[in-house]
C-alpha cells in the first residue's frame, strides 16, 4: 500500500497528464453522486433539527437551534456522513470496476499496449475523488441547512433571511477551514483506498466482490481515522 | 550485410509460481514473417511464456531477447517503446468495457496526437476493415458475441502495425466455423503485414492452418520442435494424443 501511494506521488506530476480522462471520473464521480448527497443532507439537516428541538426547548433555548445545527453539521456531522455515503458508492464503484478490469486482463492489455495503466487509471480517480469530495460536502452543507430551516419552521415561523443570519454568525473560520480541509484528505484515501483494492485484486470473481467490499470497509474506517486525527489538530491549533 | 531477421529469441527461461515451477528451462527463437504455435495441454504455463515475452510477469532466469534487446534489462519507458511493437490477443478479447469499438482502437494511438483526427480515423477503419467488422465501430463491446470481440481485439492489435504478435488462445470458447475464421484471419494477417506471430493453443485445427513452425511443451520444458506436419506424425505417444482427430 505504501508503494502504491508513493507510485501515486511520482505519477501525478509526471507528463503525460490524462486530463480528459480526469475530467470523466470527475463527472462520474462528483456530478453523479450529487443527487445522494442531496437527498441525504436534506434529511440530515432536517432530521437533526427535530431531534434538537425538545432539548434545547427545555432549557429555553430554541432561539440557539440554528446556531447548533449549522455548527454540527459544518464541523462533524457533514464532512463524516457525506464521506461515509460517498465512500459506499464511490468506492465501491471504483474497487469492482478495477478488479472487473483486472479479472477480464483489461490492465494488462493497457500495460501491453505500451501504455501506463497506473495512471490513467490510478491517479485519475484518486485526483477526482479527491477534489470532488470536498465540492460535494460544501454543497451538502448547504443543503443540509436548508433542511434545517425546513424544520425550524415546522413548529414556528423563521424567516430565510433570519435563519441564515444566525447560522453565519455562529460559522466562523476555526469551523469551516479544517472541516473542508479534511475532506480532501477523507477523497485521497477513499480513492486510493478502492484503486488499491481492486487493481492489486486477486482470485477472479470472486476476487472482485472481495474488492468491492473491502473498498467500503477500509475507506469507511480511514475516514474516521482521518477525522480523529484532524480534530486533534484542530483543537491543537484552535485552542 | 547480413539482415537481422530474428525478432524475439528466448533461451533457458525459467518461472515458478512458489513450489509450482510452471517453466523449466525454454528455449526458441522466432523468425520475421514466422507462425509459431506453441502447443500444450491446459495449465501447462503457455500463457505464461507470453506474459514473460512482454514482461508482464517477471522472469525467474533465463532471456527474453525482443528485437535485439534483453527486455530484463530495459527500464519501464524502455520497455513501454518496445511494447508499442508488438501485439497481443488476449484469450479474453481484453476489449474496455467501458468504451465504444472506436474508442478501444483509438486508445493505443492516443501517443500520436501529432496525426491529425482524419488520419487516426483512416487507421481505425483499416483496422475494422481488416477483421470485415466496419459495421461495428459503434457498438460496445457489450453488444459483441465471442468471435466479433476477438476481431475487435486483433484490429485492437493490428492498429499499431506491430512487427509480432502474441496470440493467447485465440480459438478458444469458439464454434468450429468461427475457430476456422480466426485461423484464416491469423494467416492472412501474417501474409498482408509479414509479421511474426506466436500462437498459443491446444485447438490442433488452429495449429494446422496457422503454424509454419511448432513445439510442444509438457512439464516446462519444449519436448517437440519442428513443422506440423513432422509433430502430427511423432511416434511419441504422448504428443500424438494431441493429432488423433487426425488419424481417424
Amino acid at each position: 500500500m505504501s508503494w502504491f501511494t508513493l507510485r501515486f506521488f511520482r505519477e501525478v506530476v509526471k507528463p503525460r497528464y490524462e486530463f480528459n480522462e480526469f475530467v470523466k471520473q470527475s463527472y462520474l464521480i462528483g456530478y453523479k453522486s450529487f443527487p445522494l448527497i442531496a437527498i441525504t443532507g436534506l434529511i440530515l439537516g432536517f432530521v437533526m433539527t427535530i431531534q434538537s428541538r425538545p432539548t434545547l426547548a427545555e432549557f429555553g433555548a430554541v432561539s440557539w437551534l440554528p446556531a447548533m445545527v449549522s455548527v454540527s453539521i459544518v464541523r462533524e456531522l457533514g464532512p463524516t456522513i457525506f464521506a461515509l455515503i460517498f465512500a459506499g458508492k464511490v468506492g465501491s464503484g471504483i474497487g469492482a470496476e478495477l478488479a472487473s478490469m483486472k479479472v477480464t486482463e483489461q490492465i494488462d492489455a493497457m500495460e501491453v499496449s505500451g501504455m501506463n495503466p497506473y495512471k490513467y487509471i490510478v491517479v485519475t480517480r484518486v485526483l477526482a475523488t479527491t477534489l470532488m469530495l470536498p465540492l460535494l460536502v460544501i454543497v451538502g452543507d448547504a443543503i443540509s441547512l436548508f433542511g434545517a430551516y425546513m424544520a425550524v419552521n415546522l413548529k414556528g415561523a423563521v424567516s430565510f433571511h433570519l435563519f441564515f443570519l444566525q447560522v453565519f454568525q455562529s460559522l466562523d473560520f476555526s469551523d469551516v477551514f479544517p472541516a473542508v480541509i479534511k475532506t480532501f484528505f477523507f477523497g485521497f484515501a477513499i480513492g486510493l483506498i478502492s484503486c488499491f483494492k481492486g487493481y492489486n485484486s486477486t482470485n477472479g470473481t470472486e476476487g472482485v466482490g472481495v474488492a468491492a467490499n473491502s473498498s467500503v470497509v477500509l475507506g469507511s474506517l480511514s475516514i474516521f481515522i482521518i477525522d480523529m486525527i484532524a480534530v486533534q489538530i484542530t483543537s491543537m491549533l484552535y485552542s | 550485410m547480413k539482415m537481422e531477421t530474428t525478432v524475439a529469441e528466448i533461451t533457458h527461461l525459467r518461472k515458478s509460481f512458489g513450489n509450482n515451477h510452471v517453466l523449466n528451462d525454454i528455449n526458441f527463437k522466432i523468425e520475421k514473417g514466422e507462425n509459431l504455435v506453441v502447443l500444450g495441454k491446459s495449465g501447462s504455463g503457455k500463457s505464461v511464456l507470453i506474459k514473460c515475452l512482454v514482461g508482464l510477469l517477471e522472469l525467474d532466469g533465463g532471456d527474453v531477447i525482443l528485437f535485439g534487446e534483453n527486455i530484463s534489462g530495459l527500464k519501464e519507458r524502455e520497455l513501454n517503446l518496445l511494447r508499442k511493437k508488438v501485439g497481443f490477443l488476449f484469450q479474453s478479447a481484453a476489449l474496455y468495457d467501458s468504451m465504444s469499438v472506436r474508442e478501444n482502437l483509438e486508445f493505443p494511438l492516443r501517443d500520436l496526437k501529432s496525426k491529425p483526427k482524419e488520419e487516426i480515423d483512416a487507421l481505425v477503419m483499416e483496422a475494422l476493415k481488416n477483421v470485415g467488422l466496419e459495421n461495428a465501430i459503434d457498438k460496445m463491446p457489450s453488444e459483441l458475441s465471442g468471435g466479433m470481440r476477438k476481431r475487435i481485439g486483433l484490429a485492437r492489435t493490428l492498429i499499431l502495425k506491430p512487427e509480432i504478435i502474441l496470440y493467447d488462445e485465440p480459438t478458444t470458447g469458439l464454434d468450429p466455423i468461427t475457430s476456422q475464421e480466426i485461423s484464416q484471419l491469423i494467416l492472412d494477417v501474417q501474409k498482408k503485414y509479414n509479421t511474426a506471430s506466436i500462437i498459443i493453443t491446444h485447438d490442433t485445427e488452429c495449429a494446422r492452418i496457422t503454424a509454419n513452425q511448432m513445439i510442444i511443451i509438457k512439464e516446462g520444458l519444449v519436448v517437440a520442435k519442428g513443422t506440423f506436419k513432422e509433430i502430427s506424425e511423432s511416434k511419441d505417444e504422448w504428443i500424438s494424443s494431441f493429432f488423433n482427430k487426425w488419424k481417424e
